[in-house]
């Protein structure tokens, strides 16, 4: 339960995640700023995948990069993610949640993809990923 | 005392830094409750993106993403819910603020581009539904409509969230309570916009290639 | 009208599954008729159906898994019989039909409703009271969570009456569980009563985090939580990262049955490995938030009636989070044979070893927490002490599976499946009846026999070993798991044995059912009068049995480890403070209601009753909106009120 807290003065309490306690108009600029570089980075996004301005092997991870770019900046500029002590339980969590999403997006396409390792290697053309 | 009593002893008062403060504020609970739904949700997603990269290439002979996708389309959806996770944020601060008719514009501004975007999906879907390339065609085109589908119904509920938000500020104004739930709504409305940077990334700029 | 209802769904012409359904709904009918004739409705309303307090839905959880362990074991000795009789000629009494229901339904109810309610059940009793405080973070959702979880139970129970259930084995792999090979309702019951109960399962485990994290009693830092409540945080963290990726994977199969999608059938480009590798994703993370909560009881148990405090507090909360990490990346050792290759293999091989470690350590500090202390040998210790003997056989059993060319000759044989009994059994059901014995003076105010409760662990003890080890025999003499019929007449002496102790067992259950009955009947010679029966150490003995519904009246200062034994050393437990106003939340309808719909949205789904899923959908949807309109929530007892009542208790 929550018990009413009359030491609130002894207690910092920990950030919650989306409310950033500041001044008005440093709040204002903090969204803006984030609206900025997020679009800066769509943008970026979309240049890099439909022209050849980056070298073409590097295309996918110059996309994923842009991506987590962007992610980070919805994190720290929206959803006001930092690094003060007061923020560790929603920043381990964040931790927790993106290493589990690593593991089963990396672990799922690097099994899959290996399955076929024992395969005979193909002697005509019938496809084998349909 | 042992050593290890003797390095464990904190006085209460002092105990804070590690977590000795006692329990925390309601708007403390409710939000980091919610924060980790939302990271759990995400997992959800992870599942999905798995899946889709899983199948991406199995399009049964039928049509792949650079036949289906159009780009511009995907970037004006793009841009409709930046702008609209810009104007919840500011909504947010309205709110906050005790200013409830710039949180009525704020939040019809989300709504409206909030709906944008799922009006371009939808005609989007329907269009490739007409073309004889729906969810039942090929295993890729399931684990796109699945998990493109699935981020649409996070964006819809979002937005009858926010009519009933609108509705109880309307009604009981913007007391502690409701604003502890127009917190979680917030963090739900930039979590599906990163939510979608992935599905931009990973379905549609690197599927169109 | 009914969609694919009709009276065809019901088993007339079927004895045996008609007689189990007429034995469970006579059951049930009595059961409420004798609640309807002595008048308790108000009562079970009022205190228990729409209760939101973490010890009353605690309880009910365990009463549902205890219930469907009944369920679950009759599964399980009808499977043994016929194994023991159907060798060589002879032909058993199950035909595979229903023999691959009841292997399918034993496996799913032990999985999800025995185990899971189990451990979810002593958590939402035990943590609140341990941290020191009132109840858990969102009492109306932890409600709504053991109502859903209900919900999915009562769906798997109906399709033993109406319809038939999935034939596919507890883990539903396609393309067998596609509509092309099971075209039948059995499939859709296993999907939608799983992702229903999954649901609830969810929100447990945030509600059970937050809780954790967030609500403590003042001076309770992390490192002065017991160890109980640290192996709980990392179940539910599991949970909060590995049920989505079931409920995604589910949802996916569901799309291809329902909407005609490719995500895992044989044309069309869909890939049936992917839904094992992600049930297993899942699946691996499952077992250790069954397991890691059993620990934690281990730990308190052992601790207290070795009259010590647990040896090596630090290097155990360090194991937990190890395994609460590791869980996450040894999923492949349950398909070394799907067909990767030997990086992969050898990689996943190497992880499920080195996860064996934490364990390990858990071990080693369990026996010096024993070692030395004045061990009183009550039948939770027993029940400690069978799991570290049991489950380290277990756990060898599975390193030695987790080397993938040993697992090619093993995989799917008995040998796996008495692997994952010795360490469910041993680790889990072992865990939950220690708690059960341990903190049921707590819950009720008095304790449970102590002769039955140690004559029911011998009977599981030996009963486990003469059920288990013939299968480790058998599953390296080459034979597979789910055999309905065994062509090989060498194999029945060892499949007698097996079946003895299926018996034995049995009669374990018996000895529990007796020493609930006596208990219960003879309570007024063993009523826990001063709230610490067993001289604890950790807060929840500081209150009475059973405690007030506010638990403390007065939230404790914590000033070290086994904060009730240091407030017993210095004197402190028993001073009277000075009593303030406490917020309670109100009790809410809300989660049976939702269970409700749950259970109608669930029923007309799989029966394909189009209407009555959008009535259930409206429902629901209703009752969120009403829900989340809600306030004053929370109702206060005036200080002079708590004054009042504590000194009631202490006179």
């Amino acid at each position: 339960m929550h018990g009413h807290d009359p030491l609130h003065l002894l207690h910092a309490h920990d950030r919650n995640p989306g409310v950033r306690h500041a001044e008005p108009l440093a709040d204002f600029w903090t969204y803006t700023a984030g609206l900025g570089f997020a679009i800066a980075l769509t943008i970026a996004s979309f240049v890099v995948s439909q022209t050849n301005l980056l070298w073409p092997p590097g295309i996918p991870v110059g996309l994923l990069v842009l991506a987590i770019a962007q992610m980070g900046v919805h994190l720290v500029f929206f959803l006001h993610m930092g690094t003060g002590p007061d923020n560790t339980n929603n920043v381990l969590a964040l931790a927790f949640g993106v290493l589990i999403v690593f593991l089963v997006i990396t672990g799922s396409c690097w099994i899959i993809a290996n399955l076929s390792a024992n395969m005979m290697p193909e002697m005509h053309p019938m496809p084998m990923q349909r | 005392m042992s050593l290890a009593q003797v390095a464990d002893y904190v006085p209460t008062e002092l105990a804070v830094g590690r977590g000795g403060g006692g329990p925390a504020p309601t708007r403390i609970v409710v939000a980091y409750g919610f924060w980790i739904f939302l990271l759990s949700d995400i997992i959800m997603f992870s599942g999905m993106f798995a899946a889709y990269a899983v199948l991406s290439g199995n399009t049964a002979g039928g049509p792949s993403g650079r036949e289906l996708f159009d780009l511009r389309n995907v970037f004006i959806e793009t841009a409709c819910l930046l702008f609209s996770s810009y104007t919840c944020g500011l909504g947010a601060l309205s709110a906050e603020r005790q200013r409830p008719d710039s949180f009525y514009l704020f939040a019809a501004l989300t709504f409206v581009l909030g709906g944008a975007f799922l009006g371009i999906e939808i005609s989007e879907f329907a269009g490739m539904v007409g073309r004889g390339a729906g969810p039942s065609r090929s295993a890729f085109l399931s684990a796109f409509f699945t998990l493109v589908g699935t981020h649409g119904a996070h964006v819809t509920t979002g937005l009858l969230w926010l009519a009933y938000m609108v509705a109880q500020v309307l009604v009981k104004g913007l007391r502690p309570h409701v604003l502890r739930r127009l917190l979680c709504f917030s963090l739900f409305w930039h979590a599906l916009d990163i939510v979608w940077i992935g599905v931009m990334t990973l379905v549609y700029l690197m599927g169109a290639r | 009208m009914l969609g694919k209802l009709s009276w065809a769904a019901i088993p007339f012409n079927e004895p045996l599954p008609l007689l189990s359904a007429a034995v469970v709904g006579i059951v049930a009918l009595a059961v409420l008729a004798i609640i309807t004739k002595k008048g308790w409705w108000p009562y079970l309303w009022n205190e228990w159906l729409t209760s939101v307090d973490h010890k009353r839905i605690g309880v009910m959880y365990f009463l549902l898994g205890l219930v469907m362990l009944l369920r679950g074991f009759s599964d399980a000795i009808m499977m043994r019989s016929q194994q023991a009789v159907a060798v060589g000629d002879a032909q058993g009494y199950l035909p595979p039909d229903h023999y691959n229901q009841i292997f399918s339904a034993h496996g799913t109810i032990m999985i999800f409703f025995v185990a899971m309610p189990f451990v979810v059940g002593l958590m939402n009793f035990v943590v609140p009271l341990q941290l020191g405080v009132r109840d858990v973070a969102f009492p109306v959702l932890n409600s709504v969570s053991f109502w859903l979880t209900a919900s999915g139970a009562l769906l798997i129970n109906a399709s033993l009456v109406i319809g038939n259930f999935a034939r596919t084995g507890w883990m539903g792999y396609p393309p067998l569980s596609e509509l092309g090979f099971s075209p039948d309702v059995g499939v859709d019951y296993y999907l939608w009563s799983l992702q229903i109960s999954g649901v609830g399962t969810l929100l447990a485990g945030i509600n059970m985090v937050t809780t954790i994290l967030k609500l403590r009693a003042p001076g309770m830092t992390y490192f002065r939580m017991p160890v109980f409540c640290w192996t709980a945080l990392a179940a539910n963290m599991l949970i909060i990262s590995a049920f989505p990726v079931l409920t995604a994977t589910f949802a996916m199969l569901l799309l291809d049955r329902y909407l005609g999608m490719h995500f895992f059938t044989n044309e069309a480009g869909g890939n049936q490995m992917m839904y094992v590798n992600l049930f297993w994703a899942w699946g691996h993370p499952e077992v250790y938030i069954l397991i890691l909560p059993a620990f934690g009881v281990f730990s308190e148990v052992i601790a207290t009636f070795s009259g010590k405090a647990l040896f090596g507090y630090r290097s155990m909360v360090l194991a937990t989070l190890a395994i609460c990490v590791l869980s996450f990346m040894v999923w492949l050792h349950h398909f070394f044979t799907m067909g990767a290759g030997a990086n992969v293999n050898a990689f996943f091989g190497i992880m499920s070893m080195i996860i064996a470690v934490p364990t390990g350590v858990k071990v080693f500090n369990w026996l010096f927490t024993l070692f030395h202390g004045s061990v009183r040998f009550t039948a939770s210790v027993l029940w400690s002490i069978g799991f570290i003997v049991t489950f380290v056989i277990g756990g060898m059993t599975g390193v030695l599976l987790a080397i993938p060319p040993v697992d090619f000759v093993l995989h799917n044989s008995a040998f796996l499946v008495a692997h994952f009994h010795n360490v469910i059994i041993g680790g889990v059901v072992f865990g939950a009846m220690a708690g059960y014995n341990y903190w049921f003076p707590k819950a009720f105010g008095f304790t449970l026999d102590e002769r039955l409760g140690k004559a029911s662990f011998w009977c599981w003890l030996i009963g486990f070993y003469l059920a288990f080890t013939p299968l480790y025999v058998l599953g390296l003499m080459g034979m597979t798991r789910r055999l309905q019929h065994i062509s090989d007449t060498s194999w029945q002496p060892l499949l007698l044995v097996a079946e003895l102790g299926a018996v034995v067992i049995m009669l374990g259950i018996l000895f529990q059912i007796a020493q609930l009955y006596v208990s219960i009947r003879t309570r007024d010679s063993r009523r826990d009068l001063t709230g610490d029966p067993w001289n604890g150490r950790t807060l929840e003995w500081a209150t009475t049995s059973p405690p007030p519904a506010y638990n403390f009246a007065v939230m404790p200062e914590v000033e070290a480890i086994d904060a009730f034994w240091e407030m017993k050393r210095t004197g402190t437990a028993g001073i009277p403070p000075t009593y303030e106003a406490i917020e309670m939340p109100r009790n809410s309808p809300t989660g049976f209601v939702t269970a409700f719909f749950a259970v109608m949205i669930g029923f007309a789904l799989i029966w394909q009753i189009w209407w009555m899923a959008e009535v259930g959908v409206l429902g629901a949807a209703v009752t969120a909106l009403v829900f989340g309109w809600s306030e004053n929530r929370e109702f206060e007892i005036p200080a002079d009120e708590v004054a009042r009542r504590e000194r009631a208790q202490l006179a």
